[in-house]
């Protein structure tokens, strides 16, 4: 489903929503008080932790959404943007931003948020950043080795550290929470006030933790839907009361070489194996995506009849129950596998084998292989699959 | 007269409203929030008004035009920033807060304040291109989708602050009141 971006919304719409989230994002800066130069700047002294407070919460708050539509199918996390990691152009420049900010006071964005409510210092860091940019800009050819510089590519944190997504942002919550607690204490220590622990605090700060951390909990231990679908589909396997409907490969001859329109012939193999060798007119869906949204509305149709086929018989059987699962009636799988039906049709030899074939089936299959050759390659050209691949989102600040 | 300031929001509040912005963000575009990215697209918009033969002869700007056809100013950005200018106007106005001043440390003279946040925005415009993105677009955004450059940037920010700090005392804590 999501990012709705291109697929739903249009991409010139896109610049309207920019500006209704950019309203949110101004309107919760500056509620927050991050228009304020001292009140930013107070966390780097001790007295005023309400950056950090604000900081870890949204990136916590963010994270757990992420995790939870994830979970539910419903956001695409291989396709959202996702920062890539140059690390010394992450660290170096990030080093940079670190004394721009105790020195101006601002970072980019809370500069315009202070700005907008008035504060002429807001204005300078703003012009300073402009000033900043050009800068780097006029000097990009100096620069750009560093830029490039040791790329890990869009390398994610919990990979990194050999953990699950899930159970990442469970470690975040638990280390925002102490976070909280222990700024708390040292924002009264330096502001010399008792830290008093209020019982109706402690209630609504608890219930939001706890939140966060069931819902977490929620997607580690609930299974996603293709989970839930392979492990239906498991139970009935190992049950023995589902059986596809089978065809025979001679049938699926006959049936192409006469009518194969009425036919979606489907290769679950890998992109690699279905490039090497492919029933004519089959196209290709891996069988760990075919559940996917867009693969699901090619195979769930009324017009024609599905017949699916893999490396192994169990992989078409196993198509097969999925296209069931997901609604379509009308499956059959292949009774051969994709390598048999290759030797056993175009890879005859030229003279009838003595006691392998009988003679009629031997002309058969040497009569279908040069139909199906040519039906293959006249629909090749109109009837190519449509290949829909979702493109990362391009985002970030360069 | 003038009605006193408003109290600022909880924070924690306050940023679990910034995290469903920023959630809604990602949900619905596929990609984070950000900042410095418009601030760079007025810079490269300026130049090419104000010197069109050097932006024309320069990789940085022929690269930037091939990215952005229709003007460096339509981008996403861009569009967000005005966003954020009219939110935060908003948000100061019900509230307020909109008074036209300079605020600063304990002490210290208007025009060290300037000198100050022009040289700091300029450190932090810099070192945004450098790290691909500020705290908004790599540090919030990134960590938020749990891209390991964007944490690492961010800690580098905080981490630099903070090592900073002291040294820059006078600007901020000068004479405790």
């Amino acid at each position: 489903m999501g990012p709705l971006v291109p697929d739903i919304i249009s991409n010139e719409f896109n610049f309207i929503i920019a500006i209704i989230v950019g309203m949110g994002f101004g309107f919760a800066l500056e509620q927050a008080g991050f228009g304020s130069t001292r009140k930013l700047v107070g966390l780097f002294y001790g007295y005023d932790f309400t950056v950090l407070k604000v900081f870890f919460t949204a990136g916590v708050t963010a994270m757990v959404g992420i995790t939870a539509l994830n979970h539910l199918e419903l956001l695409d996390v291989d396709i959202i943007f996702i920062n890539p990691t140059f690390l010394w152009a992450a660290i170096i420049g990030g080093v940079i931003m670190g004394g721009g900010f105790i020195i101006g006071g601002f970072c980019p964005g809370t500069s315009v948020v202070a700005a907008a409510s008035g504060k002429i210092d807001g204005w300078a860091f703003v012009f300073g950043a402009g000033l900043g940019i050009f800068a780097f800009v006029e000097g990009y050819p100096l620069i750009k080795d560093l830029m490039v510089a040791e790329n890990l590519g869009d390398l994610l944190v919990f990979e990194m550290m050999g953990i699950s997504r899930e159970a990442f942002a469970l470690i975040m919550v638990f280390v925002a929470t102490g976070a909280f607690i222990g700024v708390t204490i040292i924002e009264n220590k330096v502001n010399n006030r008792a830290t008093r622990w209020l019982k109706s605090d402690i209630t609504k700060y608890s219930i939001g933790i706890g939140i966060a951390v069931v819902i977490v909990l929620t997607t580690m231990i609930t299974p996603t839907r293709a989970e839930l679908m392979n492990q239906r589909i498991d139970e009935k396997l190992a049950s023995g009361e589902c059986h596809p409907q089978l065809m025979e490969e001679d049938k699926l001859a006959y049936e192409l070489m006469h009518q194969y329109y009425q036919f979606n012939v489907i290769d679950v193999r890998s992109a690699e194996e279905y490039k090497k060798f492919h029933i004519p007119t089959a196209i290709n869906i891996p069988l760990e995506e075919l559940h996917k949204a867009e693969n699901i509305s090619l195979i769930v149709q009324n017009i024609k009849t599905n017949v699916f086929y893999g490396a192994s018989f169990e992989q078409a059987q196993r198509a097969c129950l999925v296209s069931k699962y997901h609604g379509k009636a009308d499956n059959y799988a292949l009774n051969s596998t994709a390598d048999e039906f290759n030797s056993n049709f175009f890879m005859l030899s030229d003279v009838q084998p003595d006691n392998k074939l009988d003679n009629e089936t031997y002309i058969f299959r040497k009569e279908a292989a040069q139909k199906l050759k040519e039906i293959g390659e006249a629909v090749a050209n109109l009837n190519k699959p449509v290949i829909k691949k979702a493109k990362r989102v391009q985002g970030g600040c360069s | 007269m003038k009605e006193a300031p408003k109290k600022y929001m909880n924070p924690y509040l306050a940023g679990f409203f910034l995290g469903f912005v920023l959630l809604t963000t990602i949900y619905v575009t596929g990609r984070g929030l950000g900042a410095s990215g418009a601030i760079k697209s007025f810079v490269v918009q300026t130049v090419e008004t104000v010197a069109p033969q050097h932006a024309a002869t320069t990789d940085y700007y022929i690269t930037q035009k091939q990215n952005n056809p229709d003007g460096p100013l339509k981008s996403w950005l861009v569009f967000e920033v005005i966003g954020v200018i009219i939110g935060a106007f908003l948000s100061a106005v019900v509230s307020n807060r909109v008074t036209v001043k300079i605020e600063k440390g304990p002490g210290v003279k208007n025009g060290v304040r300037i000198a100050a946040a022009i040289f700091g925005g300029a450190l932090f415009g810099f070192g945004s291109q450098l790290a691909r993105g500020c705290t908004s677009g790599a540090a919030l955004s990134g960590m938020a989708v749990m891209s390991f450059g964007g944490i690492i940037t961010m800690m580098a920010i905080f981490g630099m602050a903070y090592a900073m700090a002291w040294f820059f005392r006078k600007l901020w804590i000068n004479k405790v009141n």
